[in-house]
């Protein structure tokens, strides 16, 4: 017999899920982060249009999606630790809640700045 | 009066849900509806209990999806209007219709060395364990588990990873690595670690979510995972 | 149950952990050791880059703006090279659990494939940072 989403629907399986994903995400997007940076070994003038190939709103959309998945991963990735190292008590199911607030702090003050 | 429509798993590996029409009651558990089909619709339903008040684990079932007791699930806290799906326990090999085959559940037990390994014998004094101690209060949370199987069934690193010890078995070596009288703590740290051990947990929560005794063995290999990569970093697995 | 089912070792009792991926089961252990140290130094440095990234936004992000605050710098270099190496342990290690428990890729090449990754990230990365300071 298998499990379906009827016995992952709880906060910590979310959580879960989202932690694995974005890490998932981040892991594919690096190398073209890496590969965009190291263009800067062909001068200011080639890192200036990418530069403003990301100024197009999709990319500048996929940009906070990416800040937003990063924020999630560092904040889920504490709330692990703490969970993993510090003595455990109850409250550290509300853990969940502060990384997911952190997150989206985290989120909106990079869309804010642009 | 109102009719259940209770969607049954008949079969093995391989079957189908039958439904079958039962009577709702007012007070009535998951387990009641099941021995109502039993006795009055179909004979050949296979199904476990044993006590029926709480305190053997033999019913726990799959129930709407979950992992649960069914003798303590009452049926106007699971039933979606008058409809009720039961199915065996998942991540176990289905012996026939509502019957799993527990042996693996068990062995993973063993496995994990969760059985005590005496270090005195009748001729030495009684162990001397102060209940407050910070072992004993750690052994102490984990030590009411009745092996039942509802936190290896919710558990999706079971599902995904068939080596995986689970979190019972995780759990009981927890609570024996926590026992000042157990004389193979460093036999025991090595048999849990590792991806088939307490290495492989996520802490998706599943366990400590669904245990009906409410232990928590997310938080007893949390600990094991400190003490084994305590052990390792120390040069003592 | 006599004649039970556990491997005697002379004591009774079984301890020879099953690993799952042609890893000795102490090789997992500290594959995880590393996972949580790397992820304890990604916290720090992940919070300096969206702060960066935020004061970045804020301040000019064009090719000249950026280089001109990175080229020469030798502790953001230092910063960047911490940084990838971190991120050279840390992804792998998550990525090869992912195949593990969701393609079932169970076998040696998984590790090798892992590997692989690592050094990839490695390289690219310190070429990024590079690119950046020199």
């Amino acid at each position: 017999m298998r499990n379906d989403y009827r016995a992952r629907n709880h906060p910590a399986w979310w959580a879960f899920l989202l932690h694995r994903l974005s890490g998932l995400a981040l892991s594919v997007f690096l190398p073209f982060h890496f590969w965009a940076i190291g263009q800067a070994l062909q001068g200011e003038a080639r890192l200036d249009s990418l530069l403003r190939w990301t100024e197009q709103p999709l990319v500048k959309f996929a940009e906070i999606m990416l800040v937003l998945l990063l924020a999630a991963h560092l904040t889920g990735g504490l709330r692990l630790l703490a969970l993993e190292f510090l003595p455990w008590r109850d409250w550290q199911k509300g853990l969940l809640a502060w990384a997911v607030g952190a997150a989206l702090t985290a989120g909106l003050a990079f869309a804010l700045a642009l | 009066m109102d009719m259940l429509q209770v969607s049954v798993w008949r079969g093995a590996a391989s079957g189908g849900y039958r439904t079958y029409e039962v009577p709702r009651q007012d007070s009535q558990s998951v387990l009641d509806v099941v021995t109502y089909i039993q006795r009055n619709i179909d004979p050949t339903l296979s199904y476990r209990f044993a006590c029926r008040v709480g305190m053997c684990g033999a019913c726990a079932m799959t129930v709407n999806g979950v992992a649960r007791w069914t003798c303590r699930t009452h049926v106007a806290k699971v039933a979606k209007g008058n409809a009720i799906e039961i199915a065996p326990l998942a991540n176990l090999p289905v012996v026939k219709d509502l019957v799993t085959d527990m042996r693996g559940f068990f062995d993973k037990w063993a496995r994990a060395l969760g059985r005590f390994v005496p270090s005195a014998t009748r001729k030495d004094a009684f162990a001397r364990v102060a209940s407050d101690s910070p072992g004993r209060v750690a052994a102490d949370a984990g030590i009411e588990c009745i092996g039942c199987g509802v936190c290896y069934a919710s558990c999706d690193v079971v599902s995904w990873n068939p080596d995986y010890l689970g979190p019972a078995a995780l759990n009981r070596a927890w609570t024996l690595v926590n026992d000042v009288r157990d004389g193979a703590r460093r036999e025991r740290l090595v048999a849990v670690a590792g991806d088939a051990g307490c290495h492989a947990c996520h802490t998706h929560l599943s366990c400590s979510e669904r245990c009906p005794k409410s232990i928590a063995p997310t938080a007893a290999i949390a600990g094991l995972k400190r003490a084994v990569a305590l052990a390792a970093w120390k040069g003592e697995l | 149950m006599e004649g039970g089912t556990v491997s005697s070792t002379g004591q009774g009792f079984a301890a020879e952990p099953v690993a799952v991926s042609n890893l000795s089961a102490k090789a997992e252990v500290w594959l995880w050791i590393a996972q949580r140290a790397s992820a304890a130094l990604l916290a720090l440095c992940v919070l300096v880059h969206l702060v960066t990234i935020i004061y970045a936004v804020r301040h000019g992000l064009s090719g000249a703006a950026i280089l001109e605050r990175t080229r020469g710098n030798a502790a953001g270099l230092a910063f960047y090279v911490v940084y990838v190496l971190a991120i050279a342990v840390h992804a792998p290690i998550g990525l090869r659990t992912l195949c593990q428990e969701w393609l079932a890729w169970r076998s040696a090449s998984l590790n090798w494939f892992v590997a692989a990754v690592a050094v990839a990230l490695f390289v690219f990365g310190l070429r990024a940072a590079w690119a950046v300071f020199a």
